[in-house]
């Protein structure tokens, strides 16, 4: 490994990443700042451009009637005001509500599917399973739009109410593949020994699943849970081909909100967009490690 | 069981037994190929067959008037008219800017975050939490950023231009024809450029420090390091973020329809046009695009999985 060469520059990296601070031949570089200063003014530089829209999310939303003024765009409230708080919360509530319905099921039921398939296709295979799962696989990528038309159809057909359970039963089925390569991915980390030891004490493979492997899943299952409710929470496209503002989840209702109104009222669909991203920011914000963990898995590697 | 194979005499014995073995793991995957067989491969078939009838009318559409099989007219018909060439010239233009877009700006944070720094973790977070907000959110300020109002009218991006002196940069923004729909891809770089930077930062993290120092130890110059040793190890996670950002492009919808609403000229894209055929219960032009779009992603998508299966298998 190296050796350090040089004294540790005064603020030395503290290690947040959890990667080991190893001191590089160029540490001697940015021992005297000139190349670091520029790298935070540049990182700076992109927080700030980063966070405009959020500034003008804020800013906006708290605004009254008095600022309309395009001259007074970027700046402050004049007098803030929650009415558009209250507006937009008395007109999306019911679909937060829903929301909320076609979320925590959707997601629970397709990380039950996912970590099956996922267990049976990376450590129970058989003859021709990578073709299976090449073969699911393909459904996270085909755009919806390929199957909207008979989807509608068959929706019908089956049955299934329209708006949330509709909509529970889509994102659970076209969230199999994503799930499954999670769950997948995750399995083939496991070190062979713990399931073979399973098999040989006379395990068949729902005991093995369930004794052995599905105890130590919890942190897939985390990744999946916040992946699959961020997606479905976020939702547009089946949200409107299958739902109306009436029956639908947010996402549908905010569009209404927003577009909607003859008369364009930007603060309360400022307030509105806040609401309405506030429980997938509070789960990135908390859950944030694994959010990235599930971000991660999205690129298709073994 | 590779070993059976040989036996001439156990040919019977071994398919009885890899039987046995793929049973019980196939009947845990049944309830799940079944739902993927039909929502996704069923569907894409069906589709495809409401595509090449002349399906267009509200009645025919539910049913009570007959659709008549016309082979590829509706697809030699949409490609020949000028509205939908307007759609996928928008597509690719979309598509190649929030490609450059995300690709630049997510190398550039991981680069900048890749040595050690204080703050990293916030920074990181900062960059990626535009990821966790929906489109249609984003949408909403994103509108109000790209109004295309100048001068006194100026509000949104247009006005702060004027307050930090760059007037010249102000514009119409997506009410231009002929560039409107790169207005669109702005924020779509900013909501997914952080993702590809966790994808770098990530591939920058996986490269072995002995890598490095052996190059250094070599003599290399910084830029040779990047050029030999870090480029190419970084090159399987470049294409990961290529794939998934432009299927992701070819599927553009959300965005727009939240920004500009899906009438608007300048920024359809064959998404929109699905919709927009839909609501007006012409199933056949609706299908029709969908599976141009379906064609367009297995493009891209198809050869990627069968390496990414072929380097499993290695």
């Amino acid at each position: 490994m190296t050796t350090a060469t040089t004294e540790p520059a005064a603020g030395a990296p503290t290690g947040t990443s959890g990667r080991p601070v190893e001191l590089r031949p160029d540490g001697g570089k940015e021992r005297f700042g000139v190349a670091r200063s520029v790298r935070y003014l540049g990182l700076l530089l992109f927080v700030v451009i980063v966070m405009i829209p959020v500034y003008v999310l804020f800013v906006t939303s708290f605004k009254g009637a008095g600022d309309a003024a395009p001259s007074r765009a970027w700046s402050l409230p004049q007098t803030w005001t929650l009415d558009n708080w209250q507006t937009a919360w008395t007109s999306l509530s019911p679909a937060i509500l829903r929301s909320l319905q076609m979320v925590i099921p959707a997601a629970a039921i397709s990380a039950m599917l996912g970590s099956l398939n996922g267990f049976v296709l990376a450590r129970w295979t058989f003859k021709g399973a990578n073709l299976v799962f090449t073969l699911i696989l393909f459904g996270m990528f085909i755009p919806y739009q390929a199957v909207m038309i008979p989807l509608t159809q068959l929706v019908l057909d089956l049955g299934v109410p329209s708006g949330i359970p509709t909509l529970i039963l889509l994102h659970v089925v076209y969230g199999i593949p994503i799930t499954t390569l999670i769950f997948r991915n995750y399995y083939l980390t496991l070190p062979h020994e713990l399931i073979e030891a399973a098999r040989v004490d006379g395990a068949g493979m729902l005991r093995t699943y369930w004794s052995v492997v599905l105890p130590i899943s919890i942190p897939s299952f985390v990744v999946v849970l916040i992946w699959q409710f961020t997606n479905a929470w976020n939702d547009f496209l089946f949200a409107v081909f299958f739902s109306s503002s009436g029956n639908g989840p947010v996402t549908v209702a905010l569009n209404n909100l927003a577009n909607g109104a003859l008369l364009q009222n930007y603060g309360v669909s400022m307030a509105g967009a806040l609401f309405a991203s506030l429980p997938t920011l509070v789960v990135y914000i908390i859950l944030g490690k694994y959010f990235v963990g599930g971000l991660m898995s999205g690129s298709v590697k073994g | 069981m590779s070993r059976d194979r040989d036996l001439p005499t156990g040919k019977y014995l071994t398919m009885l037994k890899s039987l046995r073995r793929a049973g019980p793991p196939l009947l845990m995957l049944a309830p799940s190929l079944i739902l993927v067989g039909v929502f996704v491969y069923g569907l894409i078939g069906a589709n495809f067959q409401t595509s090449v009838t002349d399906n267009h009318t509200a009645a025919q559409a539910t049913g009570r008037e007959p659709s008549l099989l016309v082979w590829f007219q509706n697809y030699t018909d949409l490609l020949g008219t000028e509205a939908f060439q307007h759609s996928l010239t928008n597509l690719v233009l979309y598509t190649v800017v929030f490609l450059a877009g995300t690709m630049i700006m997510g190398f550039a944070w991981a680069w900048m975050l890749d040595k050690p720094i204080k703050g990293e973790g916030i920074f990181r977070s900062i960059y990626l939490f535009p990821m966790a907000v929906s489109f249609v959110a984003s949408g909403v300020v994103w509108r109000w950023l790209l109004n295309s109002n100048q001068g006194e009218n100026a509000s949104g991006l247009n006005r702060l231009f004027q307050i930090v002196g760059l007037d010249f940069l102000q514009n119409n923004w997506w009410n231009n024809v002929t560039f409107g729909i790169i207005a669109i891809s702005i924020p779509a770089i900013w909501q997914l450029s952080g993702y590809v930077m966790a994808l770098f930062l990530a591939g920058f993290r996986g490269i072995p420090e002995e890598l490095r120092e052996a190059a250094r130890m070599d003599g290399a110059s910084e830029w040779k390091l990047y050029r030999h040793v870090l480029f190419p190890q970084l090159s399987p996670i470049a294409l990961s973020a290529l794939i998934i950002i432009g299927h992701m492009s070819l599927k553009a919808f959300d965005l727009i329809m939240s920004i500009s609403k899906p009438a608007n000229y300048q920024t359809k894209v064959p998404a929109v046009d699905m919709y927009v055929f839909k609501s007006s219960f012409d199933y056949a032009n609706a299908a029709a695009v969908g599976s141009i779009l379906l064609i367009i992603v297995a493009l891209v998508i198809v050869p990627y999985l069968i390496r990414t299966n072929r380097q499993e298998k290695r």
